[in-house]
């Protein structure tokens, strides 16, 4: 607010802070407690799976072997990718370089829409499936008790869909910079908001690391 | 700014007068003006919960069920719970002081993130909303922990909604808890070291990190309990094999923190009142605040002690017990150290210092009866009782919402420019200890004799310890009734407020009451220690200089 005009090298500073060094520890120390928080979100549910595999082992084993673990590891390998799409979308903009944000940041969008595509892909297979723990859910296997199963898919769900709501927000928050970039500010890009974001991105690309051996691998 | 600003600082420009309209407090940024917003949303559900628990304890009069059925019993006690719990003592003194008080005594212009705050208060009043549509909509009847599997599969009436009133509410005190860690962090005035720093904002700091790490765990599991009960999708589900006591668990290793988020703010409003009027510096500075942080640490590994009747291994039980037991250290060093502050003290009753007081014994007693409950062989005996009632009521009624009012009256001044009348303070400290004394110590006894809690109807012979609790009851609403009078008459009638008309220390008193929007002229370089008193409330002390 006061007189902290856009320059080549400065960045406007908030009326709270007193100097562009201050406002950017600020901002970046604020998301990391707000991933501090998120990790304790995704905790309580990492909590009840851990608890629930080890009451229904055999039933957590044999639902797990009717997820496709090969679109599971394409997924991981679309979200790595576009880490590192992000991760250059953040070095570009340090650089100042607008053009390139904006093309890294298109890119990482485009992977995050082909990993909700290929979620789409898994989820339709397995409600076709009578997978959807909420409707008539059949599994029917010999000595495998289906109410443990049932939980293995209630747990798969809420699970992967808290975190695909996660990777929808963040394809809304890059759309919103890539237009802000666009359109606000093309002399300086602003990159602060885009580190943030980075790290946001990259936490939620972790949970995903964490949720495919998960659900997918381990048996 | 500085120099724009020079000239008009003598002026009565304050955040109050600066702008008038309704547009500028629904849009503003001023973490003062946005601490005022709580102040009155918050009022709305100390009034609706107070009135529930007026109706309770007159139905608890006579030993029949009569003036409410059990339905409407349970739907009445519950709501009582979910909005003075979630509505009022967990939002109250960190939105509403804490919002006020920690930039100001930071010597910083606001929080690190303003409009993340206004959010807060906005995603609040929307949980606010959802809790009021519960309520209307046909109430909820699970009590305020929304047990599984009643909750998820039994419960009649708006289970879904309380739960998203609660979840949503939620997240606004996460927002409160990673401004406030942020603004501790990286907003202090030069000079304004960790060991310089009000006690009161240690114990905020302790309260973030709770609001932070414990609050998205229930978030988490109310959602669990929601999209089971409105989809079907059932990990609770004892139908299926599912675990209730894991719902406990991630219950409680939620709320049993937020009974601190709901103890360790007033504590910090102790400390200053105290450190204030008995003109001393608080003894052993470095104990009471990393006191604070202890009791936030411990706190997060004895959520067990809820559970030693559900079926939780006896093991576990004892841990947990052992755990409980060393929550009662970090806080007995407070009380302890508080009394040692109060010793050759150069004691003011004034009616802050009175209420303060009144938070140490009643905070006493809460602890103490704590760890009955937390012997697991008593506890056998005493769970779900009226013990427990009485026991939680001393600490969030007679430490929470006393330490609130001490420290309502304490920065009235500040926060309105005006005085509140002294005569009718010193009263209600005094009708409002005697009233919850009288309301709840009868409920000890009737907790040990073993009336269970959440029972409409009770054996004869209870009754004259009933009528007793109610009758306290009542004069515990007069109190309360008595304080809200006087301060919002005063807010016209009483008398103009100097800066600092106690002569007490800390940023916030250096500056006009009520302070200008931007707070401080320049930026003020701390030069002391906290709590620097001289025996005399003697005024007006610069303790730093403008830059």
């Amino acid at each position: 607010m006061s007189e902290a005009h856009v320059s080549d090298t400065h960045l406007p500073v908030a009326h709270q802070f007193e100097d562009e060094e201050q406002q950017f520890q600020s901002y970046s120390l604020g998301m990391w407690v707000f991933l501090a928080q998120e990790l304790l979100f995704f905790g309580g549910l990492f909590t009840a799976f851990i608890v629930y595999r080890h009451m229904y082992f055999d039933a957590f084993v044999a639902a797990h072997h009717k997820l496709d673990w090969k679109l599971g590891g394409l997924n991981t390998l679309i979200l790595l990718t576009s880490s590192l799409t992000m991760a250059l979308g953040v070095r570009t903009a340090i650089l100042n370089n607008y053009k390139a944000t904006i093309g890294w940041l298109l890119a990482t969008c485009a992977l995050a829409f082909g990993f909700m595509g290929v979620k789409y892909v898994e989820y339709s297979s397995k409600i076709a499936h009578n997978l959807w723990p909420a409707g008539d859910f059949v599994f029917k296997q010999e000595g495998i008790d289906a109410g443990g199963a049932q939980i293995f898919y209630g747990l798969y769900f809420t699970m992967t869909g808290l975190h695909g709501l996660h990777v929808l927000v963040g394809i809304l928050i890059m759309g919103w910079l890539v237009f802000r970039i666009y359109f606000k500010r093309k002399e300086v890009v602003d990159y602060i908001p885009i580190e943030l974001t980075g790290l946001y991105w990259h936490f939620v690309d972790l949970v995903w690391i964490f949720l495919f051996p998960l659900l997918y691998l381990i048996g | 700014m500085s120099a724009a600003t020079t000239s008009q600082h003598k002026g009565s420009v304050n955040y109050l007068n600066c702008d008038y309209s309704l547009k500028s407090w629904l849009t503003t940024l001023d973490h003062k003006r946005i601490g005022l917003l709580y102040l009155i949303a918050i009022l709305i559900f100390f009034l609706i919960g107070g009135s529930m628990a007026l109706m309770i304890r007159y139905e608890l009069l006579t030993p029949e069920g009569d003036f409410l059925m059990s339905d409407t019993y349970n739907k009445t006690f519950t709501m009582h719970g979910v909005a003075l719990i979630f509505f009022f003592l967990i939002p109250s003194i960190p939105a509403v002081l804490g919002n006020f008080l920690l930039p100001l005594m930071l010597g910083a212009k606001d929080v690190a993130f303003p409009r993340l705050n206004l959010l807060s208060w906005y995603v609040f009043m929307a949980g606010a909303t959802l809790g009021t549509i519960a309520l209307v909509a046909g109430g909820v009847d699970t009590g305020w922990t929304f047990y599984t599997p009643l909750s998820s599969t039994f419960a009649h009436g708006a289970v879904v909604l309380a739960v998203s009133a609660a979840f949503v509410a939620g997240f606004s005190s996460i927002m409160t808890g990673v401004n406030f860690i942020v603004t501790i962090h990286m907003m202090r005035a030069p000079g304004l070291t960790w060991s310089r720093l009000p006690l009161f904002v240690w114990a905020h700091y302790a309260t973030s990190l709770i609001q932070v790490l414990g609050t998205p765990v229930i978030a988490i599991t109310l959602f669990l309990v929601g999209v089971e009960r409105a989809i079907g999708i059932g990990i609770f589900d004892p139908k299926l094999g599912g675990d209730p006591v894991l719902f406990q668990h991630l219950f409680w290793f939620y709320s049993h923190p937020a009974v601190y988020i709901m103890i360790l703010p007033g504590m910090g409003v102790i400390s200053e009142v105290i450190a204030c009027f008995a003109r001393r510096r608080i003894f052993g500075y470095d104990f009471v605040a990393y006191s604070s942080l202890a009791i936030a640490v411990l706190g997060f590994f004895v959520w067990g002690h809820h559970m030693f009747v559900s079926g939780q291994s006896m093991y576990a039980g004892m841990v947990f017990s052992v755990i409980t037991f060393l929550v009662a250290i970090p806080s007995a060093v407070k009380i302890f150290n508080w009394t040692a502050t109060l010793y050759k003290g150069s004691i003011h009753l004034t009616a802050p210092m009175l209420f303060a007081l009144s938070f140490m014994g009643l905070f006493t007693i809460g602890g103490l009866t704590g760890l009955f409950l937390a012997s697991m062989a008593v506890d056998i005996h005493l769970h779900d009782t009226y013990f427990v009632v009485a026991h939680f009521h001393y600490v969030m009624v007679g430490g929470q919402i006393i330490a609130f009012l001490a420290g309502l009256h304490f920065w009235w001044p500040k926060m309105t420019g005006r005085m509140y009348p002294e005569g009718l303070g010193k009263l209600s400290a005094l009708v409002t200890f005697i009233g919850f004394n009288l309301t709840f110590m009868p409920q000890f006894i009737l907790g040990y004799m073993g009336m269970p809690r959440r029972y409409h109807s009770y054996p004869e012979e209870w009754q004259v310890l009933h009528v007793l609790s109610s009758a306290g009851a009542s004069v515990l609403a007069a109190g309360f009734l008595l304080t809200i009078g006087y301060l919002i008459w005063s807010l016209w009638y009483g008398e103009k407020a100097s800066a600092n008309p106690w002569g007490a220390k800390g940023l916030e008193w250096q500056v006009p009451s009520p302070p200008p929007t931007e707070n401080f002229e320049g930026k003020p370089i701390v030069k002391e220690e906290a709590y620097h008193y001289s025996p005399e409330l003697h005024e007006e002390e610069k303790e730093y200089e403008h830059v």
